[in-house]
């Protein structure tokens, strides 16, 4: 599979899960386990785009895919939007959701980039957050989705606002 | 990476947090992302019974599957005289069971392989042969005639009743009772709930066999506390002792007790000479670690024909599970429960409590809540309604007639707290004025007329947080005293390290705006450390509200020691008498002559280059700060609700919460707690519940059973504010974390009887679900 742009190949058991894979044998562990149950979404990652819980998918499942974790979001020092729209807004307190919120969101703003405050707390329905109350997550989101169409607007700084992709 | 980086960051300013950018990257260091070399795991075999003898183990076929090391039964525990601990409130906790099973998900042994997967398998091989006893689920089950004896390991013990406590003065409420124009009973049952932070619990044993140091990193809020405990238990030497509480995702509450995991894996790693990690799966969390409340609370007001309250009486029964293990300081067997009067100036109180063991899992943590006071709160806060209902008086009024005044303060409660300062009417106030009280009650009257179902509820909480004064507050004899550590380094960066821990709440940040405010160096260019306890002073840790009222004071008092230090150095410096220099933030300049100034940061590089004769170099000190009273937040909070007489749904329409936490140091920080607890309120209220079947069975093990609020379901919060300063806290701020969860769940449910009031409905228990509103109404004969 490829994992935030790298050809990543190793032989596993066919019943490890995606996360422990990404976890364990690619130690990317900025993909969290909440409640292995499909509850929490703290382990969301995007598969060929579209969010997934990683805790729910063999990692067999992946093979062939594109799949983007937390670590592939910014752009060496330069954050993506969705980042810097979590910390400008104060959408993370203990940051053990962040991640999987922030792939949900990002996947967000690529379908639906000006959305409502209901279109964001629908895309984020199935991750909870303990710690904020998603008030700020919501604004975070918003902040993103500023940020980005106003880098749309001003096509040279395009890259680091995509978050360099 | 901050829009806030050329802020100073002083006390008030809303600068953006330091410790965001790990988190963003997925570079945070939790618990389960530190892998040790030659690391072996650790799974926990539990008890699926609630109650059963063990008749036997056997262990053989677990042993010989691929990749165990060891497994471990209560009986080797034993031979090294480990198989139970103490917990805190002074009772005996089993690390592995050796005669019974107490609870369902009780530890009953241990596997060690060489990965987590194959521990796991091996769990499966492991034969245990239970004979089951019938199991008791609640303190009524606990106290009937012939009910089997829990803790019949207790020498003494001949039944399942645990302490009996009681705090106000019995002849002076009875007296004012008889006397009494009306009183207004409730009986409520505030139900067990699980802090459930995102992050489970576990730990990396990791003892040396070459030196003898034990490193355990550990989902902690209390490391130095865990460092002593575990000396004092194992036997082992204090300085081979290092906790290293990494970054914790979330705690409230949950990760302040010793788990019986910690104590198996250090045990393992001691006799195999390797690491041992051992982390929670989510059910595991759920029915064996520190679960909260499960308090059964009859509260009895007594007014007099001016609606003035004249006493109080409480009795409750608390549920404290298989061991007495609550989380909280060792004198006080309910907690903090006697700030029952909550906000009101009632003559006289009674409250009187019995804990009782019963087959459900022990640890009752103070579940973001300064040990019991959000029981506390929430039966006030419900008979006050209650009440007012039922006398017809509107109950922001009834509130106001009976609120301590703000010139009452410092205040004596009828149980014996010394409240440090307050202003309840203003804070109501504000709150009544957010929500446009006078016309929403009109709206409310003209829905209500039309046959609808709405209702406003109120609550106007006071807490008491920042345990506290050591003479008064301990864990096992532990002063709950906190410290801070200051190092201003030759260039002027400073490092501030402190006896707590942050669980999220961004202490990198706001401890170093307390340093920015007092030494004049921005919080940019203060590192701020905790959780290693081989690094950061003593303290008792991250919990009850009270790392800003006692750590936070300990910074602020340590960074005043050091500008005393540097106004010495400033003086040498600038060549001026020490009395002669003013302070400004930031630097020193000599009265009358503004021109002649010497930075912060210049006096700190001569405090390492350029002393004055018989000065001792460097710019660095210590405080330990045990605080003269604990501090007293406040606030009002009203909800707005509609009820579906149809399928009995509540929908929250508002939330208006005006907070009073004192001096402020970051507002958006302290918007963000508020924001999460209530949250965490409104999941308590609506959702949340830990409960069992006859046989014991935790009903509640998993996210899909055990509701936790998501984006869909919670409300959207209007926040206000006043400020009271804290008269006695170096910067006057009082801890904000838990006023949300201590003061929300009551608004909540007083909403929700409010606007089923009319039909003569006076209680529903949380969690107020859909099934239990939509009874009520049948029962009452109202369809759609």
């Amino acid at each position: 599979m490829r994992v935030n742009g790298v050809e990543r190949s190793a032989d596993v058991e066919p019943r490890v899960l995606l996360v422990d894979f990404l976890r364990s044998n690619l130690l990317l562990t900025g993909t969290h386990v909440g409640c292995d149950t499909t509850s929490c979404g703290a382990c969301t990652v995007r598969m060929d785009g579209d969010p997934v819980k990683s805790c729910t998918v063999l990692a067999v499942q992946a093979e062939g895919r594109e799949i983007k974790t937390v670590e592939g979001l910014a752009n060496g020092a330069a954050l993506a939007p969705i980042q810097v729209g979590f910390h400008e807004e104060h959408g993370l307190q203990c940051g053990f959701c962040t991640p999987g919120m922030m792939m949900v969101t990002s996947a967000l703003l690529e379908r639906n980039p000006n959305p409502t405050d209901d279109d964001i707390r629908w895309a984020i329905s199935g991750n909870i957050c303990r710690c904020t109350g998603y008030m700020n997550i919501v604004k975070a989101v918003k902040y993103a989705a500023q940020m980005q169409s106003e880098a749309a607007k001003a096509p040279e700084h395009a890259a680091v606002a995509g978050g360099g992709e | 990476m901050s829009s806030t980086m050329h802020m100073h960051g002083g006390i008030g300013e809303s600068i953006k947090r330091k410790e965001d950018g790990r988190f963003l990257r997925g570079k945070g260091n939790f618990l389960d992302d530190i892998v040790l070399p030659n690391m072996l795991h650790m799974a926990i075999l539990r008890s699926p019974y609630a109650h059963a003898r063990i008749k036997s183990i056997d262990t053989a076929a677990a042993s010989s599957k691929p990749g165990v090391i060891a497994v471990v039964t209560g009986e080797l525990m034993a031979q090294h005289k480990l198989a139970w601990m103490p917990t805190m409130s002074g009772d005996t906790q089993a690390v592995l069971a050796t005669d019974k099973v107490r609870f369902q998900g009780q530890e009953v042994a241990a596997v060690i392989a060489e990965t987590k997967a194959q521990a796991e398998d091996a769990l499966a091989s492991i034969e245990v042969d239970y004979e089951v006893l019938p199991a008791i689920i609640s303190p009524d089950g606990a106290k009937a005639k012939g009910a089997a004896l829990i803790r019949d390991d207790k020498e003494g013990q001949t039944d399942n009743h645990i302490y009996h406590w009681e705090s106000g003065d019995e002849g002076t409420t009875k007296a004012a009772f008889a006397k009494a124009h009306k009183v207004v009973r409730l009986h409520t049952f505030y139900p067990r709930c699980h802090p459930a932070p995102l992050e489970t619990c576990g730990c990396i044993a990791d003892v040396n066999p070459a030196t003898g140091k034990t490193t355990i990193y550990m989902t902690s809020q209390a490391p130095h506390a865990i460092r002593t405990v575990f000396a004092l238990v194992a036997g082992l030497s204090e300085q081979n002792i290092r906790i290293v509480s990494p970054d914790l995702g979330g705690g409230f509450g949950n990760k302040v007790p010793v788990y019986p995991g910690y104590v198996v894996a250090t045990a393992a790693s001691l006799l195999l000479g390797r690491p041992v990690k051992w982390i929670e799966d989510r059910t595991e969390n759920l029915i064996s670690t520190g679960f909260a409340r499960d308090y059964h609370m009859t509260g009895d007001l007594a007014v007099d024909e001016n609606g003035k309250m004249l006493a109080l009486h409480v009795h409750l029964d608390s549920d404290n599970g298989a061991f007495f293990a609550d989380a909280q300081p060792t004198k006080f067997k309910a907690g903090l429960f006697h700030i029952v009067t909550g906000s009101y100036d009632i003559p006289t109180a009674h409250i009187t409590a019995d804990g009782y063991y019963t087959n459900k899992a022990p640890g009752g943590v103070a579940y973001r809540c300064s040990f019991r006071v959000t029981e506390a709160s929430y039966l006030i806060e419900r008979l006050v309604t209650n009440a007012a209902i039922e006398l017809g008086i509107d109950q922001a009024e009834f509130r106001k007639r009976n609120f301590i005044q703000p010139e009452q303060f410092p205040y004596h409660s009828a149980t014996g707290w010394v409240y440090d300062s307050g202003d309840y009417p203003k804070a109501m106030d504000v709150a009544l004025d957010k929500l446009g009280y006078a016309e929403l009650k009109k709206d409310v009257e003209a829905r209500r007329k039309k046959g609808e179902v709405t209702g406003i509820g109120i609550a106007s909480f006071t807490e008491v947080v920042g345990a506290g004064p050591g003479a008064d507050y301990d864990i096992l004899g532990l002063r709950m005293f906190d410290s801070a550590e200051l190092r201003v380094h030759p260039t002027g960066k400073a490092l501030l390290r402190m006896g707590t821990k942050s669980q999220g709440q961004g202490h990198e940040t706001t401890f170093a705006q307390i340093v920015a405010e007092e030494l004049g160096i921005p919080a940019m260019d203060v590192s701020v450390e905790e959780g290693d306890t081989d690094t950061a002073p003593y303290g008792l840790g991250t919990y009850a509200s009270r790392s800003t009222p006692v750590a936070g004071a300990a910074t602020a008092m340590v960074a005043r020691q050091l500008r005393e230090k540097a106004r010495k150095l400033a003086a040498h410096l600038l060549e001026a008498a020490e009395e002669d220099l003013v302070w400004e933030r930031g630097k020193f300049y000599v009265k009358g002559s503004p021109e002649r100034s010497k930075t912060i940061q210049e006096a700190a590089f001569a405090a390492y280059t350029n002393l004055p004769e018989g000065m001792q170099p460097g710019l660095e000190g210590v405080h330990y700060y045990d605080p003269p009273n604990m501090t007293y937040p406040f606030g009002t909070y009203a909800v707005v609700v509609d009820v579906d007489k149809g399928t009995g749904q509540v929908k929250v329409k508002r939330m208006v919460a005006v907070d009073d936490c004192g001096v402020r140091i970051n507002p958006m920080i302290v918007e963000g707690q508020i924001h999460g607890g209530l949250a965490e309120g409104y999941g308590i209220a609506f959702m949340q519940l830990i409960t069992f079947d006859d046989e014991g069975n935790c009903i509640g093990s998993n996210f899909m059973d055990y509701l936790i609020p998501g984006s869909w379901e919670t409300p959207k919060f209007e926040l206000g504010e006043t400020t009271t300063p804290s008269p006695h806290h170096p910067i006057g701020a009082k801890g904000v974390g838990e006023s949300p969860t201590v003061g929300s769940p009551a608004a909540y449910v007083n909403a929700v009887i409010d606007a089923l009031s009319p039909y003569g409905i006076t209680n529903i228990d949380m969690p107020v679900t859909s099934d239990k509103v939509w009874a009520a109404l049948r029962s009452k004969g109202v369809t759609e």
